[in-house]
């Protein structure tokens, strides 16, 4: 096909239109260009892939790395067993991610009541977010699944799937709350004042008219939470719940062999992948509703 | 129905920071009346309307929704939003909502219309209007004369009492400006009572039973649309028609 053909080819353009000599040139430009980026960018992939290859095979250590960090034999025991422990780190997201929105949401709410009765909610919500955003999730974690078990309290649970779970709870929440209220404030007052002048409480406004909006918005990074969420999950290991960081730490520790790491922390980014491709894919579409002139 | 002016307000101070918006203000519409504010921009047209609607909170002074003082801090301010009827500029649509979902969320989570009933009412009203059509549409894909039809039956859908109209076709292209303003005619012959703030001098000239001219905040000059745009009291009434004319909008 010639360029010719090809320029006015599926174009809808039936009016006899022929392309000019001047726009010809230009595709024919604009093609040479973006050949000469391709091969330049396969280039420099290639060149770079070598020195990083070269530069870790001729460490001087690299034969025995290679030994204790990429054993076939030790990653083909290692994978079964990680993607079963890696069960119990999709179940906790999905339990997690629930309560992290119910709670997250709780919280921005309650930040934004207005009226003295609300006074020490605002208070409470306000002194969590603080909290929680500044405590280091690995120390959250060890006080919530080491230290209440050692309360020995009647009736609370040990289990450190639950007890970790909750941690992570705890501190996501805190999170998503300050991502919901920043959905809340990016809403117009204009919307509320159109929502209140039809009648409609303030209550009524926050549910019917602000947050459904602000949720619309805030949904790139919920999502970006949410595949944060997914890969700490392997922190509840520390309390020996066996998800896919803890069964490949026993094998490590029978075997001295460090490739079941390697398996688990690539079985990680494969569970993680589809998540960030479907959070960019989000935010691209909600992009162009925007840039075509839509608000939601 | 008795005489008694549908809104009424007396001396309303409302001042912003350090500046004073409204000075002692006074009006009173009558029931099936059309009342027009004009004046330049920043003369305090909308922030009356705003006040009255009470999504501003007065200074000083009073206003009377059917013989109800409104301004009266222990009033259900919602209670009085109900019963008025509000259309914005910038149409103010809820983006997240089609147009009949726009129009029936208030008759439904306000006043506990059923939604056959609320749906029903809305698609007669758009069908009046000339939007038939457009029910399902979300509002960014209407142009601005539908978008602001869609909101002003969204402010008829609760059968307000009074409609506040606050320079509803500032932001429409010219050719979309007529559209908007007939269906106010329309509303007109129907007995609606309203309170618009405009620039579209012509138009208020025509559909104004009672004209007010506010500068800096005070109403210099109110009379019949005959009155003051026919023969004009004030000398700065004169003025800024002298100027709306050679803008070419009278």
């Amino acid at each position: 096909m010639t360029v010719k053909e090809e320029l006015t080819e599926g174009s809808g353009e039936h009016d006899g239109y022929v392309p000019s000599q001047r726009r010809l040139d230009r595709e024919r430009y604009k093609r040479a260009r973006a050949r000469r980026a391709t091969a330049i960018g396969a280039l420099s992939t290639l060149v770079t892939g070598a020195v990083v290859y070269l530069v870790v095979v001729n460490a001087p250590g690299w034969p025995r790395t290679k030994e204790t960090f990429f054993d076939w034999g030790y990653a083909r025991e290692a994978f079964p067993k990680v993607l079963e422990g890696l069960w119990l780190n999709v179940r906790l997201l999905l339990v997690c991610g629930a309560a992290v929105l119910v709670l997250g949401m709780l919280i921005a709410v309650a930040r934004t009541l207005r009226g003295p009765v609300f006074f020490p909610l605002r208070v409470l919500a306000a002194a969590y977010t603080d909290f929680f955003r500044g405590l280091p999730l690995i120390i959250n974690l060890m006080i919530v699944v080491l230290g209440v078990p050692a309360l020995r309290l009647q009736g609370v649970t040990v289990d450190p799937v639950v007890l970790g779970g909750t941690a992570l709870t705890l501190t996501y929440s805190a999170y998503v709350a300050e991502v919901f209220r920043a959905g809340i404030e990016s809403v117009h007052p204009s919307q509320r004042a159109a929502a209140r002048s039809l009648g409609l409480g303030n209550r009524q406004a926050l549910r019917y008219v602000v947050l459904p909006q602000a949720v619309r918005r805030q949904v790139p990074p919920l999502l970006n939470d949410l595949v944060s969420l997914q890969k700490d999950t392997g922190l509840v290991s520390i309390g020996g719940a066996v998800d896919a960081v803890r069964a490949a730490d026993i094998i490590v520790g029978r075997s001295l062999n460090y490739t079941p790491y390697i398996v688990a922390g690539l079985v990680f980014v494969a569970l993680t992948i589809p998540m960030t491709r479907f959070t960019d894919w989000v935010t691209a579409r909600m992009d162009r509703r925007r840039a075509q002139g839509g608000t939601t | 129905m008795s005489d008694a002016p549908v809104l009424r307000m007396e001396s309303v101070r409302k001042s912003f920071g350090g500046s004073v918006v409204l000075r002692d203000v006074d009006l009173e519409v009558a029931p099936h009346t059309v009342t027009a504010l004009i004046g330049a921009s920043g003369s305090g047209k909308s922030t009356l309307l705003r006040c009255a609607n009470l999504l501003e909170e007065i200074d000083d002074g009073a206003i009377w929704l059917d013989d109800e003082e409104i301004t009266d801090p222990r009033v259900d301010q919602d209670a009085v939003r109900r019963r008025i009827g509000v259309v914005f500029q910038a149409y103010n649509l809820f983006p997240h909502l089609t147009v009949l979902e726009n129009i029936t969320l208030a008759p439904r989570r306000v006043h506990g219309v059923p939604r056959a009933e609320a749906e029903a009412r809305a698609r007669e009203l758009l069908e009046r209007l000339g939007l038939g059509g457009k029910a399902g549409e979300y509002p960014d894909r209407l142009s601005g004369g539908q978008q602001q039809r869609a909101a002003i039956v969204r402010a008829l859908a609760v059968r307000p009492r009074l409609l506040l109209l606050d320079e509803i076709t500032a932001a429409l292209d010219p050719e979309l400006v007529g559209e908007v303003l007939t269906v106010v005619r329309g509303l007109k012959d129907e007995g609606m009572t309203m309170v618009l703030a405009t620039h579209e001098m012509g138009f208020a000239r025509e559909v104004a039973d009672q004209v007010c001219f506010l500068e800096g905040g005070v109403v210099l000059e109110r009379g019949t649309a005959e009155q003051v745009f026919g023969e004009p009291r004030q000398e700065r009434t004169r003025r800024f028609l002298r100027r709306i004319v050679q803008a070419g909008r009278l």
